[in-house]
């Protein structure tokens, strides 16, 4: 599944940084939800860690949230370009880890109860011209 | 008699820079002064409970044997991130309990000088010429920086930060005051990493490492280990009056992991897995917050320190912020959280802070803590968080002789 998902963008010269952001017109989240108890995750699931359960549907997820926690990163591992401002940003009571992106990482720009809206951006082309399309949240106004 | 779990002896090495000695050299140290402090030998020992997180294939516990001896007894190689330690001393707890030996040894060692950032990072993708989706996220490239961060430093400053936005009262300064507590603290602790006194501007200027966590507000990264000796209640009673005195009594020994909730897959929620530990552990002590005399519990960063206040229940839900600013937390307030300078200042290499931070306490329940001695003090409370997660919570009492 994955992989037709991918050929498929391939052919349209955009591939998505991770399988769980749908690209096209509206670029926006998707998650795999638990039939039995609402538990939402974004990678590939074997059963849910909320109930167990193993049946899953796939949602979107609200393109604007708030942020609920941040960090600005200055110093981080080999090869992680810094500074970025990490986040924890609740689109309508999902939870979604990002960076917070277009605007200044500092502690007067960024702060807790901010509202962001999802946005995407290039972050690479290889050898075959395919772009990959990341996201990140955007100051909402 | 009763089924009551004594500490009989229990020591750490001085943290810091130890070049000259490997993680065996540590580890026999600290296994050797326990067994000295609790005034018995390794052929007492019934089990050999060992942890090193960083070489965790590499069973330290029977190394260790090669080196103060090879009895025979069964050994556990433990790993559960930072609470190794303190999963270590709860597997010879529980070999205690059961009734199956009388007495059993707990080391917990790291070398971790010079190791510079945990967590993130991870192999570098971006050098493929062909965008490939791999992993349980189809990433096709290191998402480290991209999708939020996975460092340490980072994920606990949200840890703080997400605190602030559910009750409000925190800020940089307020998270850089807690660092500034522990350093004062650890001016006292000769077996410190660091033993600095800092102002507070000098650690809201120090090298900013994840806002709002500087370089000082960060858990040191050094050598060291723990060893502590655990022993049932009947066989307690047959040896010397010296040796009953100067044990400490375990309340509760309780391991928890993370139940799911919203979220906790996006950002590790180290709240409810510590809550649930806390209050199993004062349930089966008997004792409420109220009743503790002090507390070591897991700053590996300032901002996780303040959530604990509140995960502990040292503090009203939503007050952490407040309970700090009243001053309680210093050594001389209400209830004293890390008077040994907090893995900020004292240091956290990592299997050995779940011994280390129950050593500290039963140091000040023996009345032997010299210039930091908490005076009087009777009961208290250690706490430890490994990322994935795992919580120990330890209370000790002093003995009633
Ligand atoms: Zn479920």
């Amino acid at each position: 599944m994955g992989e037709g998902f991918a050929s498929v963008l391939r052919m349209a010269n955009q591939i998505p940084l991770v399988e769980y952001l749908e690209l096209g017109d509206q670029p926006h989240l998707k998650a795999h939800e638990c039939t039995s108890c609402g538990a939402r995750y974004f990678d590939r699931r074997n059963a849910c860690a909320g109930c167990s359960g193993t049946e899953f549907t796939q949602v979107v997820v609200p393109d604007e949230g708030v942020v609920k926690a941040f960090s600005i990163v200055t110093f981080a591992a080999p090869g992680v370009p810094v500074p970025f401002v990490s986040a924890i940003v609740d689109c309508g009571g999902t939870s979604v880890r990002g960076n917070v992106i277009n605007c200044e990482p500092s502690p007067e720009v960024v702060h807790l109860g901010m509202r962001v809206r999802l946005a995407t951006y290039v972050l690479g082309t290889d050898d075959n011209g395919v772009e990959a399309i990341g996201f990140g949240y955007e100051p909402a106004n | 008699m009763s089924d009551d779990i004594w500490i009989l002896g229990i020591t750490m090495t001085k943290f810091g820079k130890h070049p000259d000695k490997d993680t065996v050299d540590l580890a026999a140290e600290a296994a050797m002064g326990a067994l000295r402090d609790g005034g018995v030998t390794m052929k007492e020992m019934g089990i050999l409970a060992a942890g090193c997180l960083m070489q965790s294939n590499a069973g330290i516990g029977q190394q260790l044997q090669k080196q103060i001896g090879q009895t025979g007894i069964p050994v556990y190689n433990v790993a559960n991130a930072c609470a190794t330690g303190a999963t270590a001393l709860r597997t010879a707890i529980m070999a205690v309990k059961s009734g199956e030996v009388d007495m059993g040894l707990a080391v917990g060692v790291e070398k971790l000088a010079g190791a510079g950032l945990l967590g993130g990072g991870g192999t570098p993708k971006s050098d493929k010429k062909e965008w490939s989706p791999s992993g349980r996220y189809g990433a096709v490239t290191n998402t480290d920086g991209r999708i939020g961060a996975a460092s340490m430093p980072a994920v606990f400053a949200q840890v703080g930060m997400e605190y602030g936005h559910k009750y409000g009262g925190t800020s940089f300064e307020l998270f850089a005051k807690i660092a500034e507590k522990n350093h004062a603290h650890s001016t006292l602790n000769p077996l410190a990493a660091y033993t600095k006194r800092m102002t507070l501007e000098e650690i809201m200027n120090d090298v900013m490492i994840a806002y709002p966590n500087t370089r000082s507000m960060c858990s040191a990264n050094c050598d060291g280990a723990a060893a502590a000796v655990v022993v049932s209640d009947a066989k307690l009673k047959t040896l010397s009056l010296e040796q009953q005195r100067r044990a400490i009594k375990v309340k509760a020994s309780v391991l928890t992991s993370d139940p799911y909730e919203e979220g906790c897959q996006v950002l590790p929620n180290v709240n409810t897995l510590t809550k649930n530990a806390a209050r199993i552990a004062y349930e089966k002590a008997g004792v409420g917050p109220e009743d503790l005399d002090l507390v070591e519990l897991h700053d590996c960063f300032a901002t996780a320190e303040l959530v604990h206040y509140d995960n502990l229940g040292l503090c009203e839900e939503g007050g952490a912020a407040d309970f700090f600013l009243s001053g309680a937390t210093w050594r001389d307030g209400r209830t004293p959280v890390n008077v040994s300078g907090g893995l900020e200042s004292k240091g956290h290499p990592i299997a050995a802070t779940g011994i280390a931070n129950i050593w500290e306490v039963c140091h000040h329940l023996r009345g032997e803590a010299g210039d930091r001695q908490i005076e009087g003090a009777k009961v208290g409370l250690a706490h430890v968080i490994g990322l994935g997660s795992a919580c120990g919570v330890h209370i000790l009492e002093k003995s009633g002789l």
